[in-house]
């Protein structure tokens, strides 16, 4: 077990950042906690770094207390969101400055360098000040940075948050396929979903100082366990409705079926736009609907469907599909959802049916 | 009270070193000998002590001095928000040595500010030569003081005010004429409430300057007790004369009234500012 | 008061309102100027101008003369140590201050700042409260045969004091708009807290501090006041080179006090140009290193 980390809180001025966090990562992982901002991830990354100190709890890393030990003692990597590279220092000189404070012999410092230089692609580049490099080569410079020392954990702040929309691809792919070679377990946090679901092989999602839910991609995309998880993974339609009888919710000319839920209580049921399925004809378990509006959103084209006495929701048809059907605005269509996820709503929580 | 609240956060190394030598300097070179101040007033009889500090001669140098400093003080109010001004906002030929000048006050030493504009203000001098004819007398006398207090507060307005002129954001002005203000209600309602705070500021430095000014002032005064004696003067002279204690309260005073100075000016730009930003 | 709202339709109205109209700016730079001229350099010309009064013969003389000489040494090495001391100093300062968060930073700041809101002449009064005859070291201090005022220790103290908070106050804002990420960095990839300072943030700061100890050194070697209450005027041995140039003032040697004088106004502009020197690398580097941190673009 690479680290783990028991009811670690940690508190700034009366405002729980981390809120008793319980979690392990399996060595050689490659793990996203995902959360939107205020929501504790970054400041749970630094402790488990060393650079904040817990108010209660523990962390271990490899097995070892670490809680309070220091952050050089920890042998872990870090990456800054905004890089912190050595600005008045070479390429070269900020990747061996990690061997350097070790008092490392100077040719095996060099084998190292550029045995990194070439694991993140920067060949040629090591007498370059960080000031002549581009923001994808700088945060490139920075995981070699961490990676020199061979530390045991590679921790990631939002690494990719200052970047172009592209490059920030490009270096998805990137960080990817440098954990496949390098093994090296990695903890990032983003509040990015899309980089969580294609990058990590688990996710962490966080809200509030809390883990709301743990599982594979597919699973929290899939099986959201709560509301909050529902509404920030991908897009989402909700409404809100009461179970009215056994195993049974309405909404308008939709029956949805249930489980779990008493008779009579409020529930909210998700659904996502593209598990919303839209026909020209008939087919089973469709209800009648009414195209009001189409929205070209690149890959997909989104319709909102009227469903009768002001009840809307959304759909997302492929492209392609959407143009063989001939979709357009006023047309009278079929739409079936074909996945959903229901919670319980506690009373005078949250009002109204919302899309 | 949370006595974890005074512990020290932060996990870079080296706060133990680093504060140890900071207290520690700071009670021997400045708050020890502060203190000795203060006691020193403390052991004297309290009549003594008024005595000391409400002689006419003492009185005197207190209106000089503040009058003087006073006067400097609006000078380089006034001209010093011209000089921030042109320096910011126009580019005009040896722009760059006029901005490099204004810190001549600073660095120039106080005895050679002082002999040089006493030798230009003496009836004599290259300056004072015109103004003999005319009757003017400015060396020895209180205009000669007020001189060089405004001679050595310019600074002060100038370098407080360029950083806030500088931050100006230009949209500001614009929106302000797509309103339809002319130039002066742009720069009268729009640009002076900003500078506001950071003017009082330079001006009160500028003042509270001119008022401990030793160095530059005592060749032009003449010294002249009741007539041309500032305060920082008497001071020096009652210690020549081994009068310590009518030395430390003087300076006790001047301490005090500097210190009221900064409480009234902290007061104004908090007001200022208050007025700004709702 | 009658509303003057006129759109301005044409581009060029559009312009004439975002600035003053050109009589205004010339009358505005032509006071700037004039006030500048008769106020700074009107007296620095009077400097250089009386020194030379005699000829170039007499001007060196008057400053290879020996107690000149004894002077310019005095003023050197108080200067030295004043430079020295507060730099060390305002290195702790602005590490303790801007690296930590602890309650009672802001009255830190404001008793650092104390000898910068004292008169000159204060300053030296206090030290002669307590080193002088009759302060409170003074029995104790005379009993060991040691002297502080109206020696050259207490030239040094008193220089030491009024420079006290130059380099503090210009390193603190600095080191505070830094920001402590690197050192994080430093610090996780395994520095110790020496290493940290030497290799990150004195790096960092060099043309900040630079420009510190430049101010700091001016205004060391001309400080006049404090000096003057301490220094008993002993000639060639507690006078600096303000004082030297009181003295020659009040003999009426007018072209040997300004010649003396010339050298401290030589040292003035010399200041004055080296700062605005750094100034610039320093803005430079400055403006580079936001760039750095604003969008993590391309590089320019």
């Amino acid at each position: 077990m690479s680290i783990e980390v028991r009811g670690l809180t940690k508190v700034f001025n009366g405002f729980t950042a981390v809120d008793g966090i319980n979690l392990k990562i399996e060595t050689g992982s490659l793990v996203a906690i995902l959360g939107p901002s205020g929501s504790g991830k970054s400041t749970l990354l630094r402790m488990i770094a060393g650079l904040e100190t817990p108010d209660k709890g523990e962390i271990l890393l490899t097995g070892r207390e670490a809680t309070h030990v220091a952050a050089k003692e920890r042998n872990v990597g870090f990456v800054f969101q905004h890089y912190a590279l050595f600005k008045h220092m070479t390429v070269f000189e900020n990747i061996a400055f990690g061997l350097r404070v070790r008092k490392d012999p100077e040719d095996e410092i060099r084998n190292r360098v550029f045995e990194l230089l070439n694991l993140v692609q920067l060949q040629g580049l090591e007498k370059r000040y960080p000031s002549q490099l581009s923001g994808g080569q700088r945060q490139r410079v920075a995981v070699a940075r961490a990676l020199a020392p061979r530390p045991t954990v590679l921790l990631l702040d939002e690494p990719f948050g200052a970047l172009d929309a592209k490059v920030r691809e490009e270096l998805r792919d990137w960080v990817a396929k440098l954990h496949e070679e390098s093994h090296v377990t990695t903890l990032f946090v983003t509040h990015d979903q899309h980089e969580a679901l294609e990058v990590a092989n688990r996710i962490l999602v966080m809200n509030h100082g809390r883990i709301e839910q743990e599982g594979t991609p597919l699973e929290i995309f899939d099986e959201p366990a709560t509301h909050f998880i529902a509404q920030f993974v991908g897009e989402s339609n909700y409404i809100e409705t009461t179970v009215s009888e056994p195993g049974l919710a309405v909404w308008g000319p939709i029956r949805f079926a249930v489980e779990g839920q008493a008779v009579g209580q409020r529930i909210r049921i998700y659904f996502r736009p593209n598990d919303v399925y839209v026909t020209g004809d008939f087919e089973t378990l469709q209800v009648r609907a009414q195209i009001v509006k189409t929205r070209f959103k690149g890959p997909v084209i989104e319709l909102r469907l009227h469903l009768g006495e002001e009840r809307y929701i959304f759909a997302h048809v492929p492209k392609g599909v959407s143009l063989a059907s001939g979709f357009k605005e006023g047309q009278d269509v079929w739409a079936g959802i074909t996945a959903y996820h229901t919670f319980p709503v506690d009373p005078g929580e949250y009002q109204g049916a919302g899309i | 009270m949370n006595l974890n609240s005074w512990k020290p956060r932060g996990v870079l190394p080296g706060f133990g070193l680093t504060m140890g030598i900071t207290l520690t300097y700071l009670s021997l070179i400045v708050l020890i000998p502060l203190a000795a101040l203060f006691l020193k007033t403390s052991t004297a009889s309290w009549s003594h002590i008024w005595d000391a500090v409400t002689n006419p001669r003492v009185v005197a140098s207190y209106r000089l001095t503040f009058g003087a400093s006073l006067i400097g003080a609006s000078l380089n109010a006034f001209f010093g928000l011209i000089i921030a001004w042109v320096l910011v906002r126009y580019s005009f030929p040896g722009k760059r040595v006029v901005d490099a000048l204004v810190d001549l006050p600073f660095a120039l030493p106080t005895a050679v500010a002082g002999i040089a504009l006493t030798a230009l203000y003496a009836p004599q001098g290259w300056v004072g030569r015109w103004l003999t004819p005319l009757g003017i007398q400015v060396a020895f006398t209180p205009l000669g003081i007020t001189l060089a207090l405004t001679f050595i507060g310019l600074p002060f307005v100038v370098r407080t005010l360029q950083p806030v002129l500088e931050s100006l954001d230009p949209e500001i002005e614009k929106a302000a004429v797509s309103l339809g203000a002319n130039r002066w209600q742009t720069l009268s309602r729009v640009i002076f409430p900003t500078l506001l705070p950071a003017w009082i500021t330079g001006v009160s430095l500028a003042f509270a300057r001119a008022l401990g000014e030793y160095g530059s002032v005592v060749f032009i005064a003449g010294n002249m007790p009741m007539k041309t004696e500032i305060t920082t003067l008497l001071i020096i002279t009652k210690l020549e004369q081994y009068d310590y204690t009518g030395a430390t309260a003087i300076a006790t005073v001047m301490l005090i009234a500097s210190f009221l100075m900064l409480l009234v000016v902290n007061q104004l730009q908090a007001y200022a500012g208050r007025h700004r930003n709702h | 008061m009658k509303p003057e709202s006129n759109i301005p339709t044409g581009g060029d109205a559009h312009l004439r309102a975002l600035t003053e109209p050109p009589w205004v700016r010339r009358s505005l730079i032509v006071a700037a100027l004039l006030f500048i001229g008769f106020f700074l350099v009107l007296p620095l010309v009077m400097v250089f101008a009386s020194a030379l009064a005699k000829g170039f013969q007499f001007y060196f003389d008057a400053i290879r003369e020996p107690m000149a000489l004894a002077a310019i040494r005095l003023t050197l090495l108080a200067s030295f140590i004043s430079v020295v001391l507060n730099t060390l100093f305002g290195l702790a300062a602005a590490w303790s201050i801007t690296r930590f968060e602890f309650k009672g930073k802001s009255l830190l700041i404001t008793l650092i700042d104390l000898p910068f809101t004292v008169s000159p002449v204060i300053s030296g009064l206090i030290y002669v409260l307590m080193f002088g005859l009759q302060g409170w070291f003074g029995p104790w201090l005379s009993d060991h045969n040691l002297q502080i005022i109206f020696a050259v220790p207490g030239i040094i103290l008193a220089t030491v004091f009024v420079t006290f908070p130059f380099v503090a106050r210009e390193l603190i804002p600095l080191m505070q708009e830094q920001g402590t990420e690197e050192e994080e960095a430093g610090m996780v990839l395994g520095a110790t807290g020496w290493q940290i300072f030497l290799k990150i943030t004195l790096p960092n700061i060099k043309w900040g501090l630079l420009y510190c100890v430049i101010l700091c050194n001016a205004r060391a070697m001309g400080e006049f006041g404090a000096v003057s209450v301490v220094s008993g005027h002993i000639r060639g041995l507690t006078n600096t080179l303000p004082l030297h140039v009181e003295i020659l003032y009040n003999e009426y040697n007018y072209a040997a006090a300004f010649s003396v004088a010339s050298l401290l106004a030589l040292v003035a502009v010399g200041t004055l140009i080296l700062k605005k020197i750094v100034e610039y690398k320093y803005t430079d580097e400055l403006k580079a290193q936001k760039e750095m941190t604003a969008t993590g673009g391309e590089a320019p």
